[in-house]
């Protein structure tokens, strides 16, 4: 089970950053072509991003390279340099349609092809950025295998939307939209980024918002955030030990031949047993919370 | 790859390094290094320098590196794009760059 609750930003033109963003230790760390990097530095960036990705530092971490959109003229380059470089994960930005993820998958296959890179190992993401996005989220999240999830991006589409980030309220038709997305076509679902760092509590209260709705992680730009939101998602001593009980009681079953069991009065079934293997895993990645 | 203007990359920020290039006026290939860990590191900070210039094929121009700690990947990096910018390169041999 592959946990991606954090999704660090880092621009891809800053050297240091690229050479020492792994002590920080998310889940995944995202190298920003797009918006983090300035028009005169994409050549840059883009080469620097290349070379970072091959550090044998970043072998233990998940690694996703936002590209700019393959309508620019930066978007291909970009994509060529984050496939050879060996990137685990593309991700697309300002995903309106299932056919921009189509055309980004034909790109990838190509330059798999053409590198010699393993045939499908290089993964998708989607970002939904505006109302377009949001409202094809469905067809989006179905649109290719190579998806591992799909991301609401805030601030373009709080813009699209002639609104603001505020409480939450602004977000609510999108998150809702894209999280039952993922979750029909079988993906993981990131929430937005919260920008004002200094301000913990509301990035908790945030946290503790869309870990209950059922979101997997969080895009984040402060590694500052990282051990908050692990910390948020990890479970309590409680969760843990009912969870243990949950895979003994399924364990025991399954050696009695038995298809449906009880614990404590409680049926267990398939989707139980699965929330129980999740809570040990994060519980495992993080320990329990403090 | 001919040096055929000036340029730069980089920054003289902590663990990243400037590199300038330039044409050169006599047909040699000039390398000068700065570096704040040269002592320690100057060896192997040339050898990444020349290797990068080598892939590449430039073999004339004067290249100044101000370096200030930076990881090989970056000398790297920040090597290449100063090339490509100085010789006008749009379309990067993927091959060269590995």
């Amino acid at each position: 089970m592959t946990l991606r609750r954090s999704m660090l930003f880092l621009p891809g033109s800053n050297a240091a950053m690229l050479s020492t963003a792994f002590v920080y230790k998310p889940d995944s760390i995202m190298f920003d072509l797009e918006d983090a990097v300035s028009l005169r530095e994409k050549d840059a960036a883009r080469l620097l991003v290349f070379h970072a990705l091959q550090l044998p530092v970043y072998r233990d971490i998940e690694t996703v390279v936002r590209i700019n959109q393959l309508s620019t003229p930066f978007g291909p380059k970009d994509l060529e340099a984050a496939v050879r470089g060996g990137a685990d994960v593309i991700r697309l930005p300002k995903t309106d349609s299932a056919e921009d993820v189509h055309q980004l998958e034909a790109e990838v296959e190509r330059i798999e092809r053409a590198s010699g890179r393993e045939f499908g190992s290089t993964k998708l993401m989607a970002a939904i950025e505006s109302a377009s996005g949001v409202v094809n989220a469905l067809s989006i999240a179905k649109s290719s295998p190579r998806l591992i999830g799909i991301a609401l991006a805030g601030f373009d589409y709080v813009m699209d939307m002639q609104t603001e980030r505020g409480d939450g309220t602004e977000l609510f038709y999108a998150r809702c939209a894209v999280l039952h997305a993922a979750r029909a076509a079988g993906i993981d679902a990131f929430d937005v980024v919260y920008s004002d760092v200094n301000n913990e509590e509301g990035f908790l209260k945030e946290v503790d918002l869309i870990k209950r709705m059922g979101f997997n992680g969080k895009s984040l730009i402060n590694p500052r955030q990282i051990e908050l939101l692990h910390n948020a998602y990890a479970p309590t001593e409680e969760e843990v030990d009912y969870a243990r009980r949950v895979i003994a009681a399924a364990e025991q079953a399954e050696r009695q031949g038995l298809g449906v069991i009880a614990l404590n009065g409680k049926m267990i079934d398939a989707p139980i047993v699965n929330h129980a293997k999740r809570v040990l895993s994060r519980a495992q990645a993080s320990g329990t919370r403090k | 790859m001919k040096i055929v203007k000036e340029a730069l990359a980089g920054t003289l920020e902590s663990s990243d390094l400037m590199v300038k290039v330039a044409p050169a006026s006599d047909g040699t290939l000039d390398i000068v290094i700065n570096s704040e860990v040269i002592r320690q590191f100057g060896a192997q900070i040339e050898k990444v320098v020349r290797d990068t210039l080598g892939k590449l094929d430039v073999t004339e121009g004067l290249v100044v590196i101000e370096d200030k700690g930076a990881l090989d990947c970056a000398i790297c990096a920040r090597l290449q794009t100063a090339v490509l910018r100085g010789a006008e390169c749009q379309d990067l041999d993927w091959s060269v760059l590995s």
